[in-house]
């Protein structure tokens, strides 16, 4: 029998165990304080008038953010207009073209685009929408939040379309159903669910950005829904709110706060419930 | 009146640089089933996807040589004109999972755009379930999802689904290789009952299976069309040593 | 003929695919064009003074970028150092350990609750709650109490790459094959021995590029630090004193830079933030799919 220091192998088994549970646990706490201090402040502010009124003008109480909540919606269907079919077609091609060259230079753009920092699309879609119009937009803003879902978009897309058996494409191909018909009738609607989880991904993505929007949507403190003119949004508010001086206007922030932080938990919840129905 | 519906002439199959069926010339008769057999890679599937030209989507295969449809060239078409009068039946049965069986079965016409009558895809559907002998246990959950079915049931819905379009050949690829003995047996009678009306292929590595529904078979062997004979010869005077072999069990 | 049709049909859609999948790259080459002429202005009038000046003083005109290159670099660094221990042991916790139970699932909530919160608001709850905390622990330490700082940015962003980095190292554990670990069990191994000798060297290279990947995130987050950094445009004095990243000094000046030279040299900052993400995903993109290649060919 081989001499080995058992007692010190398992000392080291469960130390090493420990430390693990122990840094995954811990990480728990920051999150609860998170939450205690969001719910705390902002629950308080919940109210219909929160929801529906506008922001009342500095020194009086009271108000609410709906153009901001009107906001944050325009602005995501606007970046979804475009980045979802684009999304969609550069997903299908790149599980259909999957190993020629082309498309492994087209996978490097968009997971390099997936990291580029959210505060440089805004650069870009400031000189390219901004400078361009002259004035901020809710289109810029749109822009800018398009560029970074179209990424998430395309790469679940291209996953989902790679999970779906080759066997179907052949099967509609057999009964001499052509091409672009196969993939959008057949395959399309086949991998719905996981298409759609991109979709939501990516939504609750830029659902909660700020910095590509500072220069672009810039914020307003009126209820607009003209798309070539500033637009508020929520993370915007949160960050004009909290950064202010007044007490009142940091309440506001609060709320706001747990309204975003809701809804983005809402959509996982959603997205959940799509994937598992797969 | 036994006719060649479909000719093969000087087939060959290349992929990359390997060539996979090798010269092959053979003719298929009218309302006959033809099977095709031969040990795993000898290219079998190869050669019937050739026949509908699913091969073309390999962007690496290369054809040469001439199949010709009632005389026609087969190549000289749209490859999806080819298709609906081509059918075809794969080794795993794949209906579509979005559909219900009556979607399933209409899939040929939806997909393709062709707009029916309520009475005219009604009639289509109890046809084309009543030929893939499928009717009578679906009739009452025809708005079903086609997934719920069995395997083998799944695998008639698939028959039928190629029926609908009123296939001039049908070509099955090991059709029964995933299904039980049970749903392979029922499948074999209704391939009998099918070719009545429908000229079929089919590649099979069960020899029992060819022996007992073919008229004639094929024996492919390295991309080489060995012995090409009436089954009943075949089986019991085979002119081909490779053939007596295979026979008999000594290639897997 | 119909089929004449069909073809163009054909044509145009195969087509369509691969027109949007060429604008893809057409638009990130276009980022980076734009950002390279826009910055131009910069570059000319700065050269070289850009990338070694330590001064930025937009009144004078002077823009050297060095504060916010050492502002970007100390707080994405030490954040990485504080992250590495969390979000491996949630790796592992959730890739080895206790795979599939009923807690890992727990933890898999609180990683990606973690992941849900925005940007901003983690910059909210950090001027809020965060800073005060760390003002309290700075004086009974005789540090200056700004409690604003790289420090803060840094515990903050620590927070923020935490789900992100561990789910990269996580997956790149998963594909370590089982009979490799079952082999060394049948030796006899420990857990601890299996995870030390052969998941962690066999996973290595993956791990090292999802943490790459993590710090090209933490490089360019903004909301966050912006909002607890505390916004100083010199170098910063240590560890707890105030300062600024290349992304928060854009989010801080871009609005009011009226000086063609002043917003030009902002992008300028932006176009290195970009060129090193670049760089940054493509190396460890590149890692990270030879490593999945070689796992499924053994
Ligand atoms: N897409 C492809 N790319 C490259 N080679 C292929 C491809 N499809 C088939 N081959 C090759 O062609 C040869 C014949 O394959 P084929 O599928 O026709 O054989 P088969 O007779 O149907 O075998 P089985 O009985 O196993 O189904 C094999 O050597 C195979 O490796
Ligand atoms: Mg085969």
């Amino acid at each position: 029998m081989i001499k080995t220091n058992m007692p010190l192998r398992m000392v080291k088994d469960k130390a090493s165990q420990g430390l693990v549970f122990l840094f995954s646990v811990l990480l728990a706490i920051p999150l609860m304080v998170i939450l205690f201090y969001v719910v705390k402040n902002g629950l308080g502010v919940m109210s219909w008038t929160f929801l529906t009124h506008l922001p009342k003008p500095v020194g009086e109480s009271g108000g609410g953010i709906s153009n901001a909540i009107v906001g944050t919606l325009i602005l995501v269907g606007l970046a979804s207009l475009v980045s979802i079919p684009m999304g969609i077609f550069t997903g299908i091609y790149l599980s259909e073209y999957g190993n020629t060259k082309t498309a492994k230079y087209v996978r490097l753009c968009v997971e390099v685009l997936q990291g580029i920092p959210s505060i440089v699309i805004g650069i870009v879609a400031y000189v390219w929408v901004v400078v361009t119009l002259g004035h901020f937009s809710a289109i810029s803003g749109g822009v800018a939040l398009g560029m970074m879902m179209l990424p998430v978009i395309t790469l679940s897309t291209e996953e989902t379309i790679k999970l779906i058996p080759k066997t179907l494409k052949e099967a509609s191909l057999a009964l001499g159903v052509p091409y672009y018909r196969t993939m959008l009738s057949v395959i399309l609607p086949t991998g719905l669910n996981g298409i759609l989880t991109g979709a939501l991904l990516g939504i609750s993505r830029v659902a909660g950005e700020t910095a590509p929007l500072l220069f672009t949507a810039f914020g307003s403190p009126f209820m607009n829904a003209n798309i070539t003119k500033p637009i508020q949004s929520l993370p915007l508010l949160i960050f004009n709110y909290s950064t202010s001086p007044y007490e009142e206007w940091q309440k506001l922030g609060w709320g706001a706060s747990f309204l975003l932080i809701s809804m983005i938990f809402c959509l996982s919840l959603i997205t959940k419930g799509v994937t598992r129905k797969r | 009146m036994n006719q060649e519906i479909l000719k093969i002439q000087n087939l060959n199959v290349y992929i990359g640089d390997t060539h996979i069926v090798k010269d092959i010339s053979m003719g298929f008769l009218r309302k006959n089933i033809t099977a095709v057999m031969g040990p795993s890679g000898c290219g079998k599937t190869t050669l019937i996807r050739c026949i509908n030209r699913m091969h073309e989507l390999i962007p690496t295969a290369k054809v040469t040589g001439e199949i010709t449809l009632y005389g026609r060239d087969l190549y000289a078409f749209n490859p999806i004109y080819v298709r609906r009068k081509i059918g075809m039946v794969f080794q795993r049965p794949n209906p579509f999972p979005t559909m219900s069986i009556y979607d399933n079965v209409l899939a040929g016409y939806q997909l393709n755009g062709v707009s029916l009558t309520r009475q005219e895809k009604d009639h289509i559907v109890q046809d084309a379930l009543k030929k893939a002998a499928l009717w009578e246990e679906v009739k009452d959950n025809l708005h079903r999802k086609g997934t719920f079915l069995s395997g083998g049931q799944q695998q008639r819905l698939c028959i039928a689904r190629a029926l609908a379009m009123k296939p001039k050949i049908l070509l099955m690829d090991e059709p029964t290789s995933a299904l039980d003995p049970k749903a392979t047996s029922h499948i074999e009678e209704l391939l009998i009952e099918l070719k009545k009306s429908v000229t079929i292929v089919i590649v099979t590595h069960n020899i029992a299976q060819a022996s007992r529904i073919s008229d004639s078979t094929a024996f492919l062997y390295m991309g080489e069309l060995v012995e090409y004979e009436s089954t009943k010869k075949m089986f019991t005077v085979p002119k081909d040593k490779r053939t007596e072999e295979y026979l008999i069990g000594k290639f897997g | 003929m119909w089929t004449d049709r069909l073809q163009f049909f054909e044509i145009m859609f195969k087509k369509t695919l691969q027109v949007f999948a060429v604008l893809v790259c057409v638009l990130l080459g276009g980022i980076f064009l734009t950002l390279l002429v826009k910055s131009l202005p910069a570059i000319v009038s700065q050269g070289i003074r850009f990338v070694t000046g330590k001064e930025w003083d937009p009144v004078m005109g002077n823009f050297g970028a060095i504060p916010f290159v050492e502002g970007t670099l100390i707080t994405s660094f030490v954040a990485l150092l504080i992250s590495i221990p969390f979000s491996l042991s949630i790796a592992i916790f959730l890739g080895e350990y206790f795979k599939q139970t009923w807690f890992s699932s727990v933890i898999k909530s609180i990683v990606e609750l973690l992941a849900g919160i925005p940007s901003v608001v983690y910059g909210f709850f950090g001027l809020f709650v965060l800073v005060p905390f760390v003002r309290s622990l700075e004086t009974p330490l005789g540090i200056t109490p700004y409690g604003v700082g790289i420090f803060s940015a840094a515990l903050i962003l620590a927070l923020m790459i935490v789900p992100y980095s561990a789910s990269m190292s996580r997956e790149v554990i998963a594909l370590v094959p089982s009979d490799l670990k079952e082999a060394a069990y049948s030796l006899g191994a420990t857990r601890y021995e299996v995870l030390r000798y052969i998941i962690l060297p066999y996973a290595s290279s993956g791990i090292f590029a999802g943490t790459l990947l993590a710090l090209g995130r933490a490089m360019g987050e903004t909301m966050a630090v912006t909002m607890v950094i505390g916004n100083s445009n010199l170098i910063p004095e240590s560890l707890f004193g105030p300062g600024n990243t290349m992304a928060s000094v854009i989010a801080n000046e871009f609005t009011e830079a009226t000086d063609k030279v002043h917003l030009a040299s902002l992008i300028e900052l932006g176009l290195y933030l970009f060129v090193i993400t670049v760089v940054i995903n493509s190396v460890g993109r590149y890692i990270i799919s030879k490593f999945t290649i070689e796992t499924q060919t053994q």
